[in-house]
């Protein structure tokens, strides 16, 4: 044996470490056009800039402070020359001072990022086991089962988040007054947000989940598998579930998007802090700085998030490997 | 083809057949969207009170005999607000849906049939309108062109545009090359027509069915935008926008709230399953 050729764990390795380091590239990429994108359509909104700087046409400034903001903010200057400082500042960290809140954007996204983190890393991870819970145990079982599960899927899947998470509120909230209905410390009130975002998340997954199982269950490794005498749910979590959760995988990429969006409703909804209901109200305020500075963060996220579902993909299924994305 | 490969097919097209035989799922939703048709065109069959009319007295009314669905903070029938709401929500669904298919296709045909580089120059902006979840760009165009029902259904269709356009533009790449294009070709068509005539028809077939969901979907995201309070404005009988009025009461008068969503999740439930069954028979036909 000669000594370059490395173990093929190792060199499976090294081809997904290249492979990442290609995305990252390809991100950085994606998120320069969602920079320039953002910053050129915000300049289409309407209203003057200043004014929302300094609280909205009903502030009446007088003329000079209008002027001496312009000037502080840089709006005097051309378009294009505005661009090239936005994206030097960019580079450097520097997103700028959000118009409604008079702090630094980076400090702002600080203190609302983990919120929506842990909204969406619960919500993805409750999806998860609904859907292991669901299909695991029910596909390819009697008919009758199969069937009430399938049914229970489609119906969660249709469930409006925002729905959901008004129903949830007027019962357990409201009504049995067993979690509380607003706020964002402590576990307590993660539990009913979380559950909006995850049933129909979860009934999305499992609808092809479940479709993927029962294909694989009559598969001849399957077979092969049940006669060395492993027990039906061994099968099932042991051999079974590797080959059918790719497609969830997959699918686990488009979630994070899909999150996001519900996380912005329900983040209203309960009001909790995040990065949602923050956009939210940015937009609203006409906050430039802090809406382009949001929106560059869930890109961010969720290119990250996609490179990381990829890799986990060609990790669960070797097949892949060389594949183009 | 010989005869005997023949025979062995005919069964097959027949179990086929009947296993897409209308079961009582698909038949309750066809039926329920043929009653949300007729109710968009016809409010006045099924709701005889005025959506708008104000009955102070009768306010926070529970559901009754009187009132189905119970009423709201002016006394308005709950009712008869969701009936007239349904033409406002379904001809949004349907014209966001309309409007995102028209971009994905104008997206789709130009990456698959505009040679390497322009395709993977759609590719890539595509790849970058996904970095944008679909919430957030509707909400950046709110931004910049205000709410109201026109925008509300531009920023729904954008926002669900690049998924459609990234599965034309494989139908176009998978159909490109058929038999039948080249025969058309080979006949010296027009490319044009050919587009209108051969290639379209085909790529959009496997889709029709995506399209029948994505109406449910697109109601969702419209009414989550208004539910914001960035769609229809108050009053106007609107699915999420009577969903937004109702949060504020929550605590005591459950009925402001569900019941505009209930018609929401029939609706999704009903193209969900109507497109299913459209699926199958289309794949049935297919094969």
């Amino acid at each position: 044996m000669s000594r370059t050729t490395l173990s093929p764990r190792r060199e499976r390795l090294a081809r997904l470490g290249r492979r990442a380091l290609w995305r990252l590239a390809g991100g950085i990429l994606v998120l320069w056009a969602v920079a320039t994108l953002t910053f050129f359509a915000l300049r289409l909104m309407p209203g003057d800039p200043v004014l929302a700087i300094l609280g909205g046409p009903s502030g009446n400034p007088t003329a000079e402070t209008i002027a001496e903001a312009t000037r502080e903010y840089g709006l005097d200057k051309p378009l294009p020359v505005q661009y090239a400082l936005y994206l030097g500042r960019l580079v450097q960290g520097d997103l700028g001072i959000s118009y409604s809140q008079h702090l630094p954007v980076t400090r702002v996204l600080a203190q609302q990022s983990w919120p929506t983190l842990e909204l969406t890393l619960s919500s993805l991870a409750l999806a998860w086991l609904l859907v292991l819970a669901l299909t695991v145990v029910t596909a390819g079982r009697r008919r009758w089962l199969a069937s009430l599960a399938s049914l229970a899927e489609t119906l969660a899947a249709a469930l409006p988040h925002f729905w959901l998470g008004i129903l949830l509120l007027a019962l357990f909230a409201f009504g049995l007054r067993l979690f509380p209905p607003a706020g964002s410390d402590g576990w307590r009130t993660l539990v009913l947000p979380s559950i909006a975002l995850a049933i129909p998340l979860a009934g999305f997954i499992a609808q092809v989940t479940r479709e993927s199982l029962e294909l694989t269950l009559e598969q001849p490794f399957v077979l092969t598998a049940r006669t060395r005498g492993l027990s039906d749910l061994a099968v099932r979590f042991k051999h079974a579930l590797r080959h059918a959760v790719l497609p969830g995988v997959s699918l686990s990429g488009w979630a994070i998007g899909a999150l996001i969006s519900g996380a912005v409703v329900i983040e209203v909804i309960f009001s909790r802090k995040g990065l949602g209901r923050q956009l939210y109200q940015a937009v609203q305020a006409q906050d430039l700085p802090l809406t382009i500075g949001i929106s560059l963060v869930v890109a961010a996220g969720y290119v990250l998030a996609n490179i990381v579902v990829d890799l986990l993909y060609q990790w669960l299924d070797p097949r892949q490997q060389g594949n183009p994305a | 083809m010989s005869e005997l490969t023949l025979e062995a097919t005919l069964p097959q097209v027949r179990v086929q057949r009947r296993a897409s035989r209308l079961r009582p799922g698909p038949l309750l939703a066809l039926a329920f969207l043929l009653l949300l048709i007729v109710a968009a065109l016809l409010p006045q069959l099924f709701a005889h009170s005025d959506p708008l009319a104000i009955v102070p007295h009768d306010a926070f009314h529970p559901p009754s005999q009187a009132h189905w669905f119970g009423t709201d903070q002016s006394g308005r029938d709950i009712f008869s607000r969701v009936i007239h709401g349904t033409r406002q929500s379904l001809f949004i669904g349907l014209a966001a849906t309309a409007l995102a298919m028209s971009i994905a296709i104008a997206l789709g045909l130009l990456g698959g049939l505009g040679g390497a580089r322009i395709d993977r120059g759609v590719g890539w902006l595509l790849e970058v309108l996904f970095a944008f979840p679909s919430l957030v760009l509707a909400l950046l165009f709110v931004a910049i062109f205000g709410s109201g029902i026109g925008p509300l259904i531009i920023a729904t269709g954008l926002g669900g545009a690049p998924g459609y356009a990234r599965m034309v533009r494989g139908q176009v790449l998978a159909v490109r090359n058929a038999g039948y294009i080249e025969a058309a070709r080979a006949l010296g068509h027009p490319p044009l027509r050919i587009i209108a005539r051969q290639l379209l028809p085909n790529a959009m077939r496997p889709l029709i069915v995506t399209l029948t969901m994505g109406v449910g979907q697109a109601i969702v995201w419209a009414s989550a935008l208004s539910f914001l309070g960035l769609g229809a404005r108050p009053p106007a009988p609107e699915w999420g926008t009577m969903l937004s009025m109702g949060r504020d009461f929550i605590a005591n008068a459950w009925w402001l709230t569900f019941f505009p969503g209930l018609f929401i999740v029939l609706t999704t439930l009903s193209t969900t399953v109507a497109g299913r069954y459209l699926q199958q028979r289309l794949e049935g036909r297919l094969s």
